[in-house]
């Protein structure tokens, strides 16, 4: 069976789309420290749905979005999208079949592993005075994977992307 | 059942194209500032989204607008006709001041100085980097905005435009860590450099001696140097100052006198900035005895 390439991508189109207007939407300054990485939770779940549709070309483009809309270095989330993205097609077979609070767990290390990066980069430019509480997305994204992981799924279910 | 390993295979090198590409990207950026068209369609990319963002916003204001009682209009505009006739009766003297201002600068053989243009652009509110201070505002290259226009609002400088797109532009604030500005103490023309922290309502005044004359009240305002900010607009107040006597240097913090947080009409200043100055002189107190009416070519 020959699967069709565009199917229902705009799902996915949707859902990132989502995860932006979520990253841009002002919040107070309080609020703005503990939010979540929605574009990397967005992506990391398609990478383990659908490895051999969404992968690390995907990635970078958002990394290259957001990067434009945040007015950081251009490339900075793209570098760190991709290699996050990698990781995940590497490990997906392994991380799908792990429960949700596993899971949980190597969302943390991949969302650290994005935000040391991107915080590295920042720091390497010269534009960053150093506080414990750019880690805090770290943990915040950790504590909604398994809600982000859900909706998405059943959305992915009853709209039947594949 | 598709293929397992459908692009299994390529991944590693897949990851390395791209991570070189995003290598070249941001060194390009960082280095060279070659990528400002790149960035500029990109920020066109974006607009919808951020726009998307703003909506409700704007929506909230139109309603406020549009619910508001016709008393409380009423109230509004004849506070707001008072201040517009205070504010032209003031301008009226300040024209007058002007003129007097320009041909005493004649006199004196300095430079003139030109009001710029302003033009009002409207904030988008949208959460940017939250390592830095940065805003997106609705006016881009259409409408004449270039990189380093200064931004102001009602009370004070803001910040400068660093990103120009079609149709929106980012501006960096005041408060930036990597921002200055040089300023000058307003009662005694002491110079400065007031450097953001990262905190929305705190300057830093570093390098001045612990016996210079500055004192907590003091209003800093642009002192015009470097030639990117337009002199004498009001950055900031001075709330301490705090003298260690085994440091070189006073350390003095200072709040800006913009509502960097509130305003969401600002003002850009377009044509005062002019091309770089080669170091303004400041006019020794002699000067005037040494000038002539009429002008000495000398």
């Amino acid at each position: 069976m020959i699967p069709t390439r565009a199917h229902r991508g705009w799902v996915i189109a949707l859902t990132l789309l989502a995860a932006l207007v979520l990253t841009l939407f002002p919040l107070p300054a309080w609020a703005s420290l503990l939010r979540p990485e929605w574009v990397m939770l967005v992506l990391i779940y398609w990478c383990l749905a659908l490895p051999d549709r969404i992968g690390i070309g995907t990635a970078w483009g958002m990394g290259l979005l957001l990067d434009a809309a945040r007015g950081t270095l251009l490339g900075q989330h793209a570098l760190a999208f991709a290699l996050v993205a990698y990781i995940t097609l590497k490990l997906y077979a392994r991380i799908r079949r792990s429960p949700l609070w596993q899971q949980a767990l190597i969302v943390l290390a991949l969302v650290f592993i994005e935000q040391m990066l991107v915080l590295w980069i920042t720091g390497m430019i010269g534009q960053l005075p150093w506080r414990w509480s750019y880690l805090l997305p770290t943990f915040t994204s950790m504590l909604l994977w398994p809600g982000v992981f859900l909706v998405l799924r059943h959305m992915r279910r009853t709209l039947r992307v594949t | 059942m598709k293929p397992l390993f459908a692009r299994g295979s390529y991944t590693t090198l897949r990851l390395l194209v791209f991570a070189l590409l995003a290598l070249a990207l941001m060194t390009l950026d960082h280095r060279q500032h070659r990528l400002d068209s790149a960035r500029a369609a990109l920020s066109l990319l974006i607009y919808p989204v951020q726009y998307l963002v703003d909506l409700p916003f704007r929506a909230g204001a139109w309603m406020a607008d549009s619910l508001s009682s016709r008393t409380s209009l009423l109230r509004e505009n004849s506070a707001l006709r008072n201040q517009a006739l205070l504010q032209s009766a003031g301008l009226q003297k300040l024209s007058a001041l002007e003129n007097e201002n320009t041909s005493l600068r004649e006199l004196l053989q300095t430079s003139l100085r030109v009001r710029g243009e302003v033009r009002a652009a409207e904030l988008l509110a949208v959460d940017l980097d939250p390592f830095r201070r940065q805003i997106v505002i609705n006016k881009g290259s259409l409408h004449g905005v270039t990189p380093g226009l200064p931004l102001l609002d009602a009370n004070g400088l803001m910040g400068q435009v660093i990103h120009v797109g079609p149709v929106s532009s980012i501006a960096l604030l005041i408060t930036d860590p990597s921002h200055a500005v040089p300023v000058q103490v307003s009662r005694t023309g002491l110079r400065a450099l007031a450097l953001g922290t990262g905190a929305s309502d705190r300057l830093d005044l570093p390098y001045i001696p612990t016996d210079a004359d500055i004192q907590v009240g003091d209003i800093l305002i642009t002192s015009g140097l470097g030639g990117r900010f337009p002199p004498d607009y009001p950055v900031a107040k001075v709330v301490s100052v705090h003298h260690d006597p085994g440091q070189p240097f006073a350390s003095i913090r200072a709040v800006p006198t913009a509502h960097l947080e509130h305003s969401r009409e600002v003002l850009l200043v377009l044509g005062e900035t002019g091309p770089p100055v080669p170091l303004p002189e400041p006019a020794p107190p002699a000067a005037p005895q040494k000038a002539r009416p009429g002008g000495d070519k000398r």
